[in-house]
Formats: C-alpha cells, sequence, structure tokens
C-alpha cells in the first residue's frame, strides 16, 4: 500500500458511511482495515492495463419487462413495518435548520 | 454426543411416500420437530422455528393427496430457510439487531415455488450477520453449533442450514453463497451444498450482501435431494433482472450416468500450501476413486486463483456498503431516537450493525471512495477477468475441476474471532466460483482431524450444472464404498 491508512481517514469513512464509531472502534478498524488492505496490496501491484472489467459474469443486457401494469406491495402493510409512519406516508426527524 | 442425524429419510423418499399416502406429511413434520426438540437448545439451528405455520402447511399437502390431488414434487418435504429469505408475515432477521420485529409485506421467489411444490417451510436458520463471515459466529443472536461436535463451528454464513440438515430438523435446506456461504458449511457439517451459475437462482426476495456474487441453492442429505429442489426453485423469473432466461435443467436424469471418460482436473493452487494435509489426503483418495471409475484426472493451474481472496474481500465489502445503505432507520427496523436526520441515520446504524458489518461498510465505503476506487475496487473487478480467462483456459483441457471445499474441518468456536483476517482465509478454496458467476458443489467424503466431515469441492463452467451433479453423484457414490461400515 502507497500510505498509511491513518485514524482521521478512518473516521472520514465512518462519516460517509453514516456510522456513529467510538474512539476504541477507530483504534480497532483503522488496525482492521490496514491489515485487509496490505492483504490487497498484491492486487494493488498488479499491472491490468487493457484488461476489461467484469461487473456481471454473464451477458445479459437490457434486461426488460412487459410493459404491463402490476399490482405493487400494500401501503398500509409496507407502513407498518416503517418506525413512524403518518398520513399513508413514511416519518422522519427534522431535515432542515440541520448542519451537514 | 453428536446431534448428527442418522438413517433419516432423504427429501425424495419423503415425497414419493406423502404423494402415495404411505405416510402423512404431518406426521413426517412431527418426527423432524421432535428432534428439534431434543438437540435444538445445544445446537441454536433456528432463530424463529415456525411451528404453527409448519403444522398448518402439512395438513394442506396430507388434504391434497386424500382428495387425489396432486401435492406437488416435494410434497412434505421439510425445507429451513436461511434467515434472509424473505416470508411475508414471519420474522426475516438476517441474524441482526437492526431488523429485529421485521415482517416482510412479500414471499421471496424460491419460498413462492417451494409452497407450490408441496414442501412444508418449518423455519428461519442462523446467519452470519447478513451473511457476512464463515462461522455464523456474527450472529447477534449468537453462534450456532456443529452437530457433529458442538464445540466446534458449523462455518458459515449459512451454518444453521448446514446444522439443521445434519441435525436432520429439516430434510433439506436453502442458504445463500457469496463467497462459500453454502459450500463451506455443508462441507463442515457432512452434508451437501450447492452453488448453482450465478442467475440460475432468483434473488428477488433474497436480501441483498453483494449483488453481483450472491447467490441462493440448497443443502440436502444427497445429491439426487439437492438436484430435486434445485429442479424447484432453479428457471427464470421476471422479478430479478439477473435471472437467466432459460428454464431450470434436469438434474437428476444423469445421475446414474458415472464418470466414463470425464475429464478432472485437480486445482494445484488448492492442494499446496494452506491446505490441512487431512483434507487433502480424502480429495486425493476421491481423484483415485473416479479415476477407477473411468474419469481421467490431472493437475490443472490457475495462477490467478492467488489473486482472488483480496479481490474478493475488495469487491463483496464494497457492494456491501451500497447494499447497506438502505438501513437508515426511515422504511422498517430499528430507529434510534435523535433530533436530527443525519444523527437518527448514525445512531440507527451503530446500534442496529455488529462489528463485522460494520468492519465491511467500513472498507467498502473506503474502497469506493474517491481516490481510491481505481486502485483497489476498479483494479479487483479486473481481477475477476483474469479468473474467469483462468477458467477458460483450464475447461479447454478438463471437463470439471476438483479441490477442497475448506482448507481445514470444522475448527472451535472462538478460535478465528480475533482476527478478521484469519477468518478470511476460510473462503480460499469457494471464493474463484463466485467471483467467475460459476456453479460448484461440495459433497461429504469422508472424515478428517478429529473424525470432523471433509468436503470435496466440483466446480464447473457457467450452467454445466447436470454434468457437476453427474460427477457429484459418482463422489457420493464412491464415499459409500469406501467409508461403509466405518464412522467418519
Amino acid at each position: 500500500m502507497g500510505e498509511r491508512l491513518t485514524r482521521e481517514a478512518v473516521a472520514h469513512v465512518a462519516m460517509l458511511a453514516r456510522l456513529d464509531v467510538t474512539d476504541d472502534e477507530l483504534d480497532l478498524f483503522t488496525g482492521q482495515l490496514a491489515a485487509v488492505l496490505e492483504h490487497a496490496a498484491d492486487v494493488e501491484a498488479l499491472d491490468l492495463r487493457g484488461v476489461p472489467a467484469t461487473t456481471h459474469p454473464l451477458p445479459l443486457v437490457n434486461v426488460l419487462r412487459p410493459d404491463v401494469v402490476q399490482p405493487g406491495l400494500d401501503r398500509d402493510e409496507v407502513l407498518a413495518m416503517a418506525p413512524q409512519a403518518e398520513g399513508g406516508r413514511f416519518r422522519v426527524p427534522r431535515i432542515l435548520d440541520e448542519e451537514a | 454426543m453428536s446431534a448428527a442425524a442418522s438413517g433419516a429419510r432423504t427429501a425424495s423418499e419423503v415425497a414419493a411416500a406423502v404423494a402415495t399416502g404411505q405416510v402423512s406429511a404431518a406426521a413426517v413434520l412431527e418426527e423432524h420437530l421432535a428432534r428439534i426438540d431434543a438437540t435444538e437448545a445445544e445446537i441454536h439451528a433456528f432463530n424463529h422455528v415456525m411451528v404453527d405455520e409448519a403444522r398448518a402447511t402439512a395438513q394442506a399437502v396430507d388434504e391434497a393427496v386424500a382428495s387425489g390431488s396432486d401435492p406437488g414434487r416435494l410434497a412434505g418435504v421439510t425445507v429451513a430457510l436461511k434467515d434472509n429469505m424473505c416470508t411475508r408475515g414471519t420474522p426475516t432477521t438476517c441474524s441482526s439487531r437492526i431488523l429485529v420485529g421485521w415482517r416482510p409485506p412479500y414471499d421471496a421467489t424460491v419460498v413462492t415455488r417451494l409452497a407450490a411444490a408441496g414442501a412444508v417451510v418449518i423455519g428461519k436458520t442462523n446467519l452470519d450477520e447478513f451473511a457476512m463471515g464463515s462461522s455464523t459466529e456474527n450472529s447477534a443472536f449468537g453462534p450456532s453449533r456443529n452437530p457433529h461436535d458442538p464445540s466446534k463451528v458449523p462455518g458459515g454464513s449459512s451454518g444453521g442450514s448446514a446444522a439443521a440438515v445434519a441435525a436432520g430438523y429439516a430434510a433439506v435446506a436453502l442458504g445463500s453463497d457469496t463467497g462459500g456461504s453454502i459450500r463451506q458449511p455443508a462441507a463442515l457439517c457432512g452434508v451437501v451444498g450447492v452453488k448453482p451459475t450465478y442467475g440460475g437462482v432468483s434473488r428477488y426476495g433474497l436480501i441483498a450482501f453483494a449483488s453481483s456474487l450472491d447467490q441462493i441453492g440448497p443443502f440436502a442429505l444427497t445429491v439426487e435431494d439437492a438436484a430435486l429442489i434445485l429442479e424447484v426453485i432453479g428457471g427464470h423469473d421476471p422479478a430479478d433482472s439477473t435471472s437467466i432466461d432459460q428454464p431450470a435443467p434436469d438434474l437428476r436424469g444423469g445421475l446414474g450416468r458415472g464418470v466414463d471418460g470425464v475429464r478432472v482436473g485437480l486445482v494445484r493452487e488448492l492442494m499446496g500450501p494452506g491446505i490441512a494435509p487431512d483434507v487433502a489426503q480424502r480429495v486425493t483418495e476421491a481423484a483415485e476413486a473416479l479415476e477407477k471409475e473411468g474419469a481421467r484426472i490431472e493437475e490443472v493451474s490457475l495462477p490467478s486463483f492467488t489473486y482472488g481472496l483480496s479481490a474478493y474481500y475488495l469487491i463483496a465489502p464494497a457492494e456491501c456498503s451500497s447494499n447497506m445503505a438502505r438501513y437508515d432507520g426511515v422504511r422498517y427496523g430499528l430507529r434510534a431516537e435523535a433530533p436530527g436526520i443525519t444523527e437518527m441515520y448514525k445512531a440507527t446504524r451503530a446500534e442496529g450493525f455488529g462489528p463485522e458489518v460494520k468492519r465491511r461498510i467500513m472498507l467498502g465505503t473506503y474502497a469506493l471512495s474517491a481516490g481510491y476506487y481505481d486502485a483497489y475496487y476498479g483494479k479487483a473487478l479486473k481481477v475477476r477477468t483474469l479468473i474467469l480467462s483462468d477458467f477458460e483456459r483450464a475447461y479447454a483441457d478438463v471437463d470439471v475441476l476438483m479441490s477442497p471445499t475448506s482448507p481445514t474441518v470444522a475448527f472451535d468456536l472462538g478460535a478465528k474471532t480475533a482476527d478478521p483476517m484469519t477468518m478470511y482465509l476460510n473462503d480460499v478454496c469457494t471464493i474463484p466460483s463466485n467471483l467467475a458467476g460459476h456453479p460448484a458443489i461440495s459433497v461429504p467424503f469422508g472424515g478428517g482431524e478429529g473424525g470432523l466431515p471433509v468436503g470435496v469441492q466440483l466446480l464447473g463452467p457457467a450452467l454445466s450444472e447436470p454434468l457437476l451433479f453427474q460427477v457429484a453423484a459418482a463422489v457420493e457414490r464412491a464415499a459409500t464404498a469406501v467409508f461403509e461400515g466405518r464412522p467418519l
């Protein structure tokens, strides 16, 4: 690996992943992620210019279904499983007046 | 004392006996429930046993038989489902705190197909949280144990399904295999486990971990039973856009064909360092047994396999981090209370996910983040191409490949939990098939250290299931011939 994984970088990643982490978890993950990335150094070191990427093992392209109306899930049944619902919608905490 | 069942009826036998009225589906179910009562407290294969629902289903099957209507190809066959497959109105947790209390509003396609065939779903089995692990120790509800020796893990992530079949709690089970999560626990628990070709079985209603690798497949006591289940659950499903547009192939027709003239390649990279000698020995014996039946055995090298593990542990976490983004406390599952929405997301995910899921979300987010995408995720996708090319070269010379399924027999609980990398190394033999989208089967072949089961893995190109099952049946017959009358 080109550079050592820092605790600050791991904290930034946790923010990107919307995951609260404790100081202990930060220490633990910094070491463990570095170990996995060290193992991945063999892949990082490969010269793969000219090799195409494989994102799907089989050549399926433009999979479409007939344009026919199908029944969807029952709204009340779906909303019954939500932590909070109101007036046929999911209810969430306030999203305005908040720092990003 | 071993909780492993012996002398249990196979699914094929049950289906035939129930359909002809020789035995009732209700009686079959009660036998399984009695075994669950006897040893489940120790084994912990299930998150949820569906006693009432199963009794109602069995009764409906018996009524169909009594009225003379077709009860289906799996009449009265008990099936355990890994708890990451959606069952309408019945808890589906992925062994995660974040989904506790959630009841899906729909059935997975495999569940619908099993029900239509007269199968009796008996419960939802334990797994490593969201299928991330190789021992079932990452479950939020505690580990499952190996029926052959409860001090050992059953493997994972579908450890509960493997244990349920090995202990006789269900005739067959379904699991999901992203990097070996069906085959490795099958090997460790001494049962048959199949990862079909990617797209061979619908993933609709399978809760996603790594979408380009995940595949549903069966656990069974015999190769024939695994083939029967795959014939029922396989085939095109318009609800899954990655589903192959073909009907499920006939797999049982060729089981008796033998291996005369079949070319079998032993994978050099999976027979040397890192593979326990007791396991390698059994695989060699299995190859010799096939040779006696007329197969041609040769050693084959697939050098890119060396990079498989690294590529997998970049691709799977990357796709995991994307798939896990949906657990945000808004539409289902747990919500931690917080004043603003971002705080709510972060607190909910911190409270709901266990350490391994968090670790993979972090690793995947990093591998996908600006500045690192090309170096890690981008390169890992290219390694997938190298592995596919190696397979293509190998299959120019041989029909199927053979290797161990797991580098070792079942290990002690707690032996590998301290260091994630040690646990990840369990998947070295199984990962290449997932990266290539190819099918593979693990078949029990005798015992290794401590008398614990050893699994032999057979690998084939995309859509080669009929041949793979044919060879697997020959390995199974050889195992019976070689080990009959002897304990594992």
